[in-house]
This record gives C-alpha cells, structure tokens and sequence, in this order.
C-alpha cells in the first residue's frame, strides 16, 4: 500500500532523512519512534510531499506520490499533524467537515453524504457532543480529538499520525489508538504512527521502526525492537524493559533515582 | 441566509437615501420613481432636471461608491484569507502607493490629464496599483513558490518605496501638490457612469472569483501545510486569488483614489458578529463594504457643503477608533 524507497531530504545543506525504506502494508500499524531530531516528523511530512526530497521515492498503491496531484494525495493519505493549533471561531463540525475537502469539486458544497461521514468520524474519537462548540473554546486533547475526525472523515486508506495522542489522557490514548488498530484491521487502512511513549507504541503495534540521524536503524516486532541496550544507545538514557506475560507488552521505565532498579526484570 | 439577505437590503437601501440626498433633494418617492423608469418598469413623468439629477448625477456617484466600497472590502477580506493575517489590506502589496507614484506622474509631467472620457490619471493609477502588486509577488518568489511571509515584507518594500519616490515629487513640484494630496485622500467627486464602466469590468468578476474561492478559503486557515494535505494547490489559490483582489483593487483606487480602513475594517466587523465562514464573510464584507462607503461620501460631500471633505479622511476618522474598539476586545476577533 505505501511504499518508502531510499527516501533522502535535506533541510538546506543538513540531512535530515538519509536512505529510509519502508514498506507499509493494508492493515498493518506501524510505530514510529526515536529520539527528538531523529527525522520522525520529517519523514511523515516527506511522505505527503509538503517537504520535498532529494533521493528516493514515495510508491502509493504502486503510483509515485510525486506524479500525483495535491487532490489525488489526499484521497490516498491522511495527515493527523502534531500541531493542535486551529483557526479561531470554526466549530469542530467546521474543522471536520474540511476533511471532505480532497473528495468535493472546485465549486461544490458538503452534502448530506459529507455531513454524515463528519458526524461519524466526531464520534468515533468520542466527540461528537462538542460537534457544534467553537475550538478555541475546547481543551488540547478534546481539540486533538477533533483533528483526528477531520483525517478520518478523509476517508483514506492511510493513515500518518504525528503524536496524535500526545495531548491525550490515558483514557483517550488508549481509546483513540485502539480506534486506529481497529480501522486498520477492519478498513485495511495502513497507519503509520510516530509515538514518543515506547511502552504505548508497543502495546498497538504490529511494527515498530526505531529512527536515529535520519535512518531507520532497527525493525521489528516491538518485543525484538524495545531492547533495553538498544535503547540505552540510541536514547542516550538508562532504561529499563519490564517483560512479563501478564504486561499487554514490553514496558519501558526510566531508571533514574533506583525506581526502576528495585523492580526485576521479568523474562 | 439571513444575513445575507439583510446587508444586500441594507445596501439597497443606502443607494436609495444616498441618492436622494444632497443640495437639491429630490424626494425618496421621486428617486424610486425615477429608478423604476430607467429599468424600465414604469413611466416616472417628473421633471427633466429631477431626472438628471438623480440618473445623472447622484446615482452614478452613489453606485460607484458603493462598488469602490464593496471591492475593497471583500478585497480585504481575501488578502486576510490568502495571508491568514489580521492586519492585511488589500493596499497590502502595493496597490495604493504604486497607483499614487503613477498619479503623481501624471499630474506633474506635461501630459493632458484627459484621454476620452476617461482621464489619464485614472489609467495611470490602473497600471500603477498592478505594477506595484506584479513587482512585489515578482521579488518574492523564489524557486517557484511565494512564502507568505516574503510576500508580505516584498509588498511592504514596494510601498514603501512607492510612497517615498509619491512624496519627492509632491515635494519638487509644489503647484500640483494639493491636486496631487487630493487625489490621494480620495473623493468620489467628478464620478459618472464612466467610471462604473471602468470598475465593473474588474470589480465583478474579481467578486464572483474570490466568492468562489470561499470554502477554500477556510481550509486555508488551517496552514499551508495542512491545507496541501487537505488536496488544496496552496500556492495557485493564493495566487489566483491575490491576483482577482488586486486588479479589483486596482481598478477601484484608479476612480476613487487610496481609501483607507474600508478593506481593513469592514471583514473585521462582519467576522466578528457573523463568524469565520468566507463563503459568508465574502459577499457579506462586499455589501456592508459598498453601504459604508455610500453613507462616508454622503458625509463627505454634505458635512461641509458646498465644499467636500476627502472620503479618505472620513473613512479613516471613523475606521480607525472602530478598529481600536476591535483591538481591545480582541478575543473576540475572528482571526
């Protein structure tokens, strides 16, 4: 379904993804994490095209995303960014409703379909009771909510998440990635999603991509990838991996002031 | 809907009382009548004069008022939208000063000031406004895309050398300053329907582009980058856009001269009671736009009669303690 072919870009003269590859297939949720810098963003921005590259191509169903118009992109690709900032005085209908946007010509208006799908996507992420609230007046999490209808109602069968449960509570995390492991083996949506809470990408992903300076540098099941070493290394940090058959998954603690030193590593 | 339909009465309305008001005031029955005969519906039988005063004189006046009005202020409310910045203007790029400096020109260089019905100056100013809006999106682009940012800096450095170069030669030729200051400050003084033909031809499809552009225009105010995610070509709106606004504006600084405040002020006070909704705040901001300035030129012209104050000073007087009030409530300001 998507498809990331020795992908290079450069923000002026400074590489900032240098050869990344991956492939995402219909129905799969790839995590992707890494240290802050390590090209996370830029790569999901890269997909889409909004930076441009220098090497490398974007397959997308096979078609190169760089022969394919603004529109045609959108149809394919839905972006939840990691920015939650939205324009003053729309409601979260408003915002919703211009997820229609790559699906309605020059001249046309959202129909009865359109509205339709916005009220489904508002309440899949459990926000359709502040559908008609203006978003400057909701919380970052309830706003985070909001931009993640506007990419489902897109209706595309990709998905790129930026942090998008960065802003959330415990509950709305899980509940909002449990949504998007659901869409994918439901839709087949392929979702790649980057996720800074290793623990979190874990417990979701069928895969997870670790990046450092730019480059994938381990794949993997998130068992073999959250290795406490590896870790160690690429983060520059002490952790520690919990591993225990009635953990959801591998659970990474930080090991700092002996917290995580008094509890063993299960196996 | 309803808001739409109450500004477009409104403006129906303020043609009307602007036209019946003036020195020799003919009746608000005696202009309907009149208007009704010229459209054709039916026989007014009144006087030649009360006819010529009201088609002839006033009307002209009124209308185009009312079109310099609302270009500018939907004008403005595009440049906002394309800019996504509150305090943009559709003078933003150099539109007003570019037409002063080839104005100014005119008045001062031995030409004769007319050319048909139409007068040089008012071509002059025409190719002025757009040569100073091309150079500025010119500077600003690099490598075939023109960040918002650069494009607004590039406006200000063509204005601003515009204006420079517009006071030198007030300075230097001091016989035409005034007519020159006058032209400036804008008036709707020696309007005929001339003039109209001048505008519409720019003024109207520019309206309907920019209308069009309003459900984009919101998607815009996202970000760039979001709008591009959203399948919008970021860069040919705004260009197509820019370019609609501009020759309008254009157009309407070459019959009125540079007006001020109307294409700031008036999408800020439709935004803040009807909402951010471009495919509203549009045609809303171009009626209220084109009723205001109707009612500034009716002070202008009979506030200190027989003589005129300069609409752009009455604009201004009243625009700029109304944007101040904007400013100080500004959490209720839509942008």
């Amino acid at each position: 379904m998507l498809e990331i072919q020795n992908l290079h870009v450069s923000y002026g003269s400074r590489a900032v993804l240098r050869g990344v590859s991956l492939t995402v297939r219909p129905g799969e949720v790839v995590a992707l994490v890494g240290p802050n810098g390590s090209g996370k963003t830029t790569l999901l921005r890269a997909i889409t095209r909004v930076v441009p590259w220098r090497q490398g191509d974007v397959l997308v169903a096979g078609q190169s995303v760089s022969r394919m118009s603004r529109k045609e992109i959108a149809r394919w690709i839905a972006v939840v960014p990691q920015s939650i900032a939205l324009p003053i005085g729309y409601t979260a209908l408003e915002i919703v409703l211009m997820g229609r946007t790559p699906h309605l010509g020059f001249l046309a208006q959202e129909g009865p379909a359109d509205h339709r799908i916005a009220a489904k996507s508002l309440e899949l992420v459990g926000a359709a009771q502040f559908a008609g609230r203006r978003v400057d007046e909701l919380s970052g999490g309830e706003r985070q909510r909001v931009i993640l209808a506007r990419a489902l109602a897109q209706r595309a069968p990709i998905l790129l998440l930026d942090e998008a449960t960065a802003n959330l509570d415990i509950g709305h995390q899980i509940s909002v990635l449990q949504l998007v492991r659901r869409l994918a083996r439901q839709n087949q949506y392929a979702v790649v999603a980057a996720i800074h809470d290793l623990t979190l990408a874990g417990m979701y992903a069928d895969r997870m991509e670790l990046m450092c300076g730019g480059r994938i540098v381990c794949s993997g099941k998130p068992r073999e990838v959250l290795d406490q070493e590896r870790l160690a290394e690429v983060y520059g940090a002490q952790v520690t991996v919990l591993r225990d058959n009635h953990l959801p998954g591998p659970v990474v603690v930080p090991y700092g002031d002996g917290i995580a030193a008094a509890v063993p590593e299960a196996t | 809907m309803a808001a739409l339909a109450l500004s477009a009465f409104a403006f129906v309305v303020t043609v009307v009382v602007g036209t019946a008001v003036g020195p020799a005031s003919p009746g608000l029955g005696e202009v309907v009548a009149v208007l009704l005969d010229h459209l054709g519906v039916r026989e007014a039988g009144l006087p030649a004069l009360t006819d010529r005063i009201v088609w002839e004189i006033r009307l002209p006046r009124v209308l185009l008022a009312g079109v310099v009005g609302a270009t500018l202020a939907y004008s403005g409310a595009a440049y906002q939208g394309v800019f996504r910045n509150p305090l943009a203007d559709p003078y933003l790029l150099g539109a007003a000063s570019g037409a002063g400096l080839a104005a100014s020109l005119v008045f001062v260089a031995p030409v004769p000031v007319l050319v048909g019905p139409v007068s040089l100056v008012t071509l002059a100013a025409f190719g002025g406004a757009v040569a100073a809006v091309l150079a500025a999106y010119l500077l600003a682009s690099v490598g075939g895309t023109t960040p918002r940012t650069t494009l607004i800096l590039a406006g200000v450095a063509v204005s601003s050398l515009a204006v420079s170069a517009t006071s030198y030669l007030m300075l230097m030729s001091r016989e035409n300053t005034m007519s020159i200051l006058a032209w400036l400050l804008g008036s709707f003084n020696a309007s005929g329907w001339h003039k109209m033909w001048f505008i519409l031809p720019y003024a109207a499809p520019a309206a309907i582009i920019v209308a069009l552009h309003g459900r984009i225009l919101n998607v815009l105010q996202l970000d760039e980058e979001q709008a591009a995610q959203l399948g919008v070509n970021v860069e040919l709106t705004r260009a197509v856009v820019i370019l609609a606004a501009s020759l309008a504006t254009a157009a309407a600084v070459a019959v009125a001269g540079i007006i001020g405040f109307v294409g700031l002020v008036v999408p800020h006070a439709v935004r803040l009671v009807l909402g951010p909704d471009y495919r509203l705040l549009v045609p809303v901001s171009a009626l209220v736009g084109g009723s205001f300035l109707i009612l500034c030129d009716l002070g202008a012209r009979t506030l200190i009669s027989p003589g005129e104050v300069p609409i752009g000073v009455i604009t201004s007087f009243l625009g700029a303690p109304f944007f101040l009030y904007l400013l100080k409530r500004q959490r209720t300001v839509f942008m």
